[in-house]
């Protein structure tokens, strides 16, 4: 009978948890995940500059937040990747892989461009702000749509469409950087309206960013409301969770997912529209620069909920910052940034799996209990 | 007609790339599992290649040409592997979603290929670029008499010899996917895992090894890019990461068939490098002939949802975690 049970029982047993788990051992097992992967990065930092790894902290947070001007610079990279992360969740909670944000955001910036270059002695300040932001959304959700009618129709494979979708944009950007060469032959659009300055957001409370803060804060109430307490929004979340219950319900899901498609492009195109107005104030084929696949992280890992994603955009962004700098201090290129990025989020997912699941090593006791049960 | 030749030879060299990555990534995709780390699969296999004959280089005037090709082969293949082995953890014991964890790892590894590759030199002690040219001149050896054969011939005998390797281990995966019994394992763990399970299949088996095997079959693509596309040196302009998103696309074209993924790699790379043989374009112009490949790619991906055709259909559980008490 015991020889029986030795095999009855593997030796690791993983189900699901039964009881909802408490949110405070949830937070705890996802900042245990966060510390280990920050102190393995800290362990490579330290392998290849070979500096103390708590001096690489100090390090990144003085490139961080050193100066007030490279903390409002943090700041408004960090309410960039908010606004996307804000685009890109409404799709991914309805389990549609919008990877073509970064496309839906040259596309946005294409718009303001357009209109920094060839409006600008036309408006004032104020309309001006508005077409932009109004042509922005459109250029953006249209490009988010595309992918959406197909799906919603033909059941076509997004995740490549909106992929594809990236690569025409970049080259659609390329060609308006052809237009738009300034000074010619110099393959760069340069900085549109340096001296009169329309179209650049203007000044709030004399900081150049405050607008980009205000814009993006706004949003993330207005995402929050729309995702938990509207009807579209519910929408949006049947559809995701199963596709069938959402028929039964009698929703109309083609046009849920267009609709979805088209928020989520908008969202994205203003986010090209901030950086476009609100920061380079120039337009190339590198103004969404991998962001729209370092939002889609954000996204997920905040489970869409947009007061989480504020939390992780600061974090990955200073990250970024402080990455830069070690890397600019020893010579390096800043692509370790991403390396880093990579592991915070391998670690970060995988400790997904103790939250949702319950793991059992086999031990004597429950080889008791059993064999009392038999 | 030299420039068709020339177009065509131009489309191989591009095709032969993604058709690694394509071939590696069907095998994953057979057993369930969609790996959109592919591109950084694919930097992984061409940095740590690289760096590989780079050390070895380094440290000894006179290479060995064979041994060069051996070092970068399986350096190329195990750092592959290993870029396989990191997703398959994640997504079959974890069980952390697919596309996310694929492009976390696409993000991970594009981040360490372009830091190494950029810095490798200096950190090494060097100045300048990283540059393998004996390596590099191996694998862009041809056939010693392909010179003086007709023009057609000579350019379709001229290739280094990774690129007939490309088709040969395409049509391998092709016929051991449905010519053997282990294929079939394969491809019921890939449609129905629950089942495979029942059947006594070691569905955790069969998913490892085909994402880790896979992956290092995809990372052999990067390797090639790196010491015959880009001739030994490392580009950085993200070249390698275009082109392994153009090879999660292949999959989807050849309808999980990596033998008819060959020509369709062929005819990306050509559909890529048509507008260098136009004659006449402005630079505006040739911007939107780049986008060739990708609207092409847009189109197939539509004609193929419409047509619904069964034999073309994804496997059954592809992107879907499997977890034996959840049935």
């Amino acid at each position: 009978m015991t020889t029986d049970l030795k095999h009855a029982e593997p030796f690791i047993r993983i189900s699901k948890r039964g009881v909802p788990f408490p949110v405070w051992k949830a937070m705890s097992i996802r900042a245990l995940a966060l510390l280990a992967a920050l102190v393995l990065c800290a362990v490579i930092i330290f392998a290849i500059v070979k500096l103390n790894p708590l001096k690489v902290y100090v390090a990144m947070f003085e490139g961080a937040f050193g100066t007030n001007k490279r903390m409002w610079v943090t700041i408004r990279d960090m309410m960039m990747l908010l606004c996307i992360a804000l685009g890109l969740a409404p799709a991914f909670k309805m389990r549609f892989w919008n990877i073509g944000a970064e496309g839906q955001i040259l596309l946005g910036g294409i718009a303001s461009a357009f209109c920094m270059i060839h409006l600008s002695g036309y408006l004032s300040t104020l309309p001006m702000m508005l077409l932009m932001f109004v042509l922005s959304i459109v250029a953006g959700g249209i490009w988010g749509l595309i992918p959406g009618v197909f799906k919603a129709k033909w059941g076509t494979n997004e995740t490549l469409f909106t992929l594809m979708m990236n690569y025409i944009a970049i080259q659609l950007t390329a060609y308006f950087v052809a237009l738009w060469e300034n000074p010619i032959g110099s393959n760069t659009v340069g900085v549109s309206n340096a001296r009169t300055k329309i179209g650049w957001f203007p000044e709030l409370f004399g900081q150049a960013y405050a607008l980009n803060v205000i814009l993006v804060l706004v949003l993330t109430v207005l995402m929050f409301i729309y995702l938990r307490y509207s009807k579209q929004g519910y929408e949006i979340a049947v559809v995701g969770e199963s596709l069938n219950t959402a028929r039964y319900a009698a929703m109309n899901v083609p046009k849920v997912i267009m609709r979805t498609t088209f928020i989520s492009g908008a969202v994205c195109g203003i986010a090209g529209f901030l950086a476009v107005s609100g920061a380079s104030h120039t337009i190339s084929t590198s103004t969404a620069g991998g962001r729209g696949f370092t939002a889609i992280i954000v996204a997920w890992l905040a489970k869409f909920n947009p007061f989480a994603m504020i939390l992780i955009s600061a974090l990955l962004i200073f990250l970024d910052k402080g990455a830069i700098e070690i890397a600019s201090r020893y010579n390096l290129n800043n692509h370790v940034s991403n390396m880093l990025m990579g592991i915070i989020l391998f670690f970060v997912m995988g400790s997904e799996f103790f939250i949702d699941y319950q793991v059992k090593f086999r031990s004597g006791k429950q080889k008791e209990v059993q064999a009392c049960r038999n | 007609m030299s420039e068709l030749i020339a177009l065509l030879q131009a489309g191989i060299m591009f095709g032969t790339v993604i058709l690694y990555g394509s071939t590696g990534e069907t095998l994953a995709e057979k057993a369930g599992n969609l790996n959109l780390g592919v591109p950084g699969i694919m930097y992984l296999g061409g940095i740590v290649g690289l760096m590989g004959v780079f050390f070895y280089e380094m440290n000894n005037p006179e290479p060995n040409k064979l041994l060069c090709i051996i070092i970068a082969m399986t350096c190329a293949f195990l750092a592959a592997v290993l870029g396989g082995l990191i997703f398959s953890f994640l997504t079959i014991t974890l069980r952390t979603n697919q596309i996310v964890t694929g492009l976390a790892l696409t993000i991970f590894a594009g981040g360490f290929a372009n830091f190494f590759g950029g810095s490798l030199n200096r950190l090494a002690g060097g100045v300048g670029q990283i540059s393998v040219a004996t390596t590099s001149a191996a694998f862009r050896a041809s056939l010693p008499f392909a010179k003086d054969l007709p023009p057609v011939l000579a350019m379709l005998l001229g290739f280094g010899f990774m690129v007939y390797l490309a088709v040969a281990v395409a049509l391998f995966v092709d016929w051991f996917i449905n010519r053997t019994s282990i294929g079939l394992n394969l491809r019921a763990v890939g449609e129905n895992p629950g089942t495979a399970d029942a059947a006594g299949i070691k569905v955790m088996l069969y998913k490892y090894l085909a994402t880790c095997i896979g992956a290092g079959i995809s990372g052999l693509g990067g390797l090639f890019y790196v010491m015959d596309y880009t001739k030994g040196t490392w580009d950085s302009d993200g070249g390698i990461e275009r082109l392994g998103w153009l090879a999660v696309a292949l999959v989807i074209f050849s309808g999980w068939k990596p033998r008819k993924g060959i020509w369709g790699a062929y005819l990306f790379g050509m559909l890529f490098w048509l507008f260098f043989y136009i004659p006449d374009l402005t630079r505006r112009s040739m911007e939107l002939f780049k986008m060739l490949p990708y609207l092409v790619t847009i189109i197939v991906l539509v004609v193929v949802s419409m047509r619904r055709r069964r034999e073309n259909e994804p496997p059954a559980g592809l992107g879907i975690p499997y977890f034996r008490e959840e049935r």
